[in-house]
């Protein structure tokens, strides 16, 4: 009973703020007059949320599927390359400079030469999120594993350790906070990826349908495909939160682990 | 380098060369020079010494005198630019020993329990690598525990390393460079960052693990009252270029204790040591307030 109050207590706040925005933005709208061709209510959102859920749910389900297949294919060659980058610093000095150049292209600007490539569709979607989750996630894990402490490397080495018993126990493992870190920025910018690729070069997902609806003056729907790549993107960061928790809570000294 | 004409109050025991028996880790003109030409800096001079088997040698000097790197050269970690570096016989790099090493800082993995800490060489080193892997997991905890319980960390396994005090994780570090039983034990200021009291603690459980493995120790050390409490052996390094500038043995009877810390010639070999290293820091030992 305490421990649902106490849930309820730390909650409580967050939620009275999202509740709190919503209903200003109704109150607003009402108070105004504001057309909903400019701004829809939350209310007339949600009613063609319910009213085109029909519609809407093939395009949520093909844009969450290039959303993780394209982050999916990021966090494994974005791991590969900042364990690859993070171990020498050969490689980090030779490396980086083209990293940073090639993540400073928007990335809006390469969706165009995908679709040259591979037609309209999904596979410019796949890799508009891909590559857009690359970069976030390669930094990260280097600096984990270039920052290991240098006497524990020593130790390692004294142990005749190999490169890869010092990856495997130590780099790696120290690399995880910075790595779930990124990963909760990389999943929210692969929506982003997706999104803009379907928008520009798609005739399915949320963002097709946003442009389809926006360009019939249907600017609920419009907001609707706004309210579920919202809904979207904070349940996938909920994901990835949970298992960072479950997998890293020694770097925030977890008062339960101890209890061993 | 007249180090032997300044009077010894304690002369007694082995000599520090022990011409019958082969030397467990011998430098024969081992010296260190980072980079090259015109920015050459010799890091250490042409250095030769001899430690026996079973030995504790403490290595004092003033900072940046190549004491560490000394060490490094030990562990397999530096190898000398000119001259060679041999440990059980053979040149580093192909030595068959074991190697444990501590440093200050105690880099414990935070992500694992004090016993997993102090099980990591377990499962690197040979042979207990493979034991690890045929199921020998309870046996090699039993072992961990009984080392904890040693130093005064029984029941300590379970916890993490940042829930213990800065005493109790250098406990935890020293298990970890012996858990494995190794042939060498490499110290580099260990007891460095602790408190007078845990220090003086942390010194009786080394000497008492040193008692009962016999195992060779080199301690690199600032501290002169360390290094002739816990060591056989005191070589004294000068400057940069670093060099030995005095090797004498410290003939006190085991086990040691605080108390014998204050007796006149132990504090008479302090000062002596002292006034070695203040002549190789090339100052006078005379805070300018006192003149």
């Amino acid at each position: 009973m305490d421990h649902l109050k106490e849930t309820l207590r730390d909650n409580a706040a967050p939620v009275a703020l999202i509740a709190g925005v919503f209903a200003v933005w109704e109150l607003a709208c009402l108070v105004f007059g504001i057309s909903d061709i400019l701004l829809p209510r939350p209310s007339q959102i949600v009613a063609a949320l319910v009213k085109y859920w029909p519609a809407i749910w093939p395009h949520t389900w093909q844009t969450l599927y290039t959303t993780l297949v394209g982050f999916g294919l990021g966090v494994v060659i974005g791991l590969l390359l900042g364990i690859l980058i993070g171990s020498s610093r050969l490689a980090f000095r030779t490396a980086y400079p083209l990293l940073v150049g090639f993540s400073s292209i928007p990335k809006v600007a390469v969706v165009p030469i995908f679709v040259l490539w591979y037609g309209a569709g999904t596979v410019p979607a796949i890799l508009t999120a891909m590559i857009i989750c690359i970069f976030p996630i390669v930094v990260n894990v280097a600096t984990g594993i270039a920052t290991v402490e240098p006497e524990l490397e020593d130790v390692m080495r004294t142990l005749k350790a190999s490169r890869w018993d010092i990856l495997w126990t130590v780099s790696l493992p120290r690399a995880m906070p910075y790595f779930f870190a990124a990963l909760k920025v990389a999943i929210t910018l692969a929506f982003v990826g997706s999104v803009v690729a379907e928008t520009v070069a798609s005739n399915r997902g949320i963002g097709n349908m946003m442009m389809i609806a926006s360009s019939s003056f249907n600017v609920p729907l419009v907001f609707a495909g706004l309210f579920v790549l919202a809904g979207l993107g904070v349940a996938l960061y909920l994901v990835f939160s949970l298992i960072e928790y479950r997998v890293t809570g020694w770097a925030t000294r977890r008062s339960d682990l101890a209890a061993g | 380098m007249n180090a032997h004409s300044a009077p010894h109050p304690i002369v007694a025991g082995p000599a520090p060369d022990h011409p019958g028996r082969p030397a467990f880790i011998a430098f024969e003109d081992a010296a260190i020079t980072y980079g090259r030409g015109d920015k050459a800096v010799q890091a250490l001079a042409p250095t030769s010494l001899k430690i026996a088997e079973g030995d504790f040698v403490a290595l004092v000097g003033p900072s940046g005198c190549g004491k560490s790197t000394i060490l490094k050269m030990v562990g397999e970690l530096l190898a000398p630019t000119s001259g060679h570096v041999f440990v059980a016989g053979r040149e580093i790099g192909a030595t068959p020993i074991r190697i444990g090493m501590a440093y200050q800082n105690p880099t414990l993995l935070p992500w694992l329990t004090v016993r997993d800490n102090v099980m990591l060489p377990l499962k690197i080193v040979p042979p207990f690598r493979q034991q690890f892997r045929a199921k020998r997991r309870g046996e090699f905890r039993d072992r961990v525990e009984a080392l904890l319980a040693q130093v005064g960390l029984g029941g300590f396994g379970d916890k993490y390393p940042w829930q213990l005090s800065g005493g109790m994780m250098q406990r935890a570090n020293l298990c970890r460079a012996l858990i494995h039983d190794p042939d060498l034990l490499l110290l580099d200021e260990p007891f460095g960052a602790l408190d007078q009291f845990t220090r003086e603690e942390l010194w009786a459980i080394m000497q008492d693990l040193w008692l009962s493995k016999r195992l060779t120790v080199l301690l690199v050390t600032h501290d002169l009252k360390e290094a002739a409490y816990l060591a056989n052996r005191i070589c004294v390094m000068s400057a940069r270029p670093g060099r030995i500038l005095d090797d004498s043995p410290v003939a006190l009877a085991r086990p040691r204790t605080i108390e014998m810390t204050f007796a006149p010639d132990f504090v008479a070999l302090n000062q002596r040591l002292r006034a070695l290293i203040v002549g190789a820091r090339g100052g006078t030992g005379i805070v300018s307030g006192h003149r």
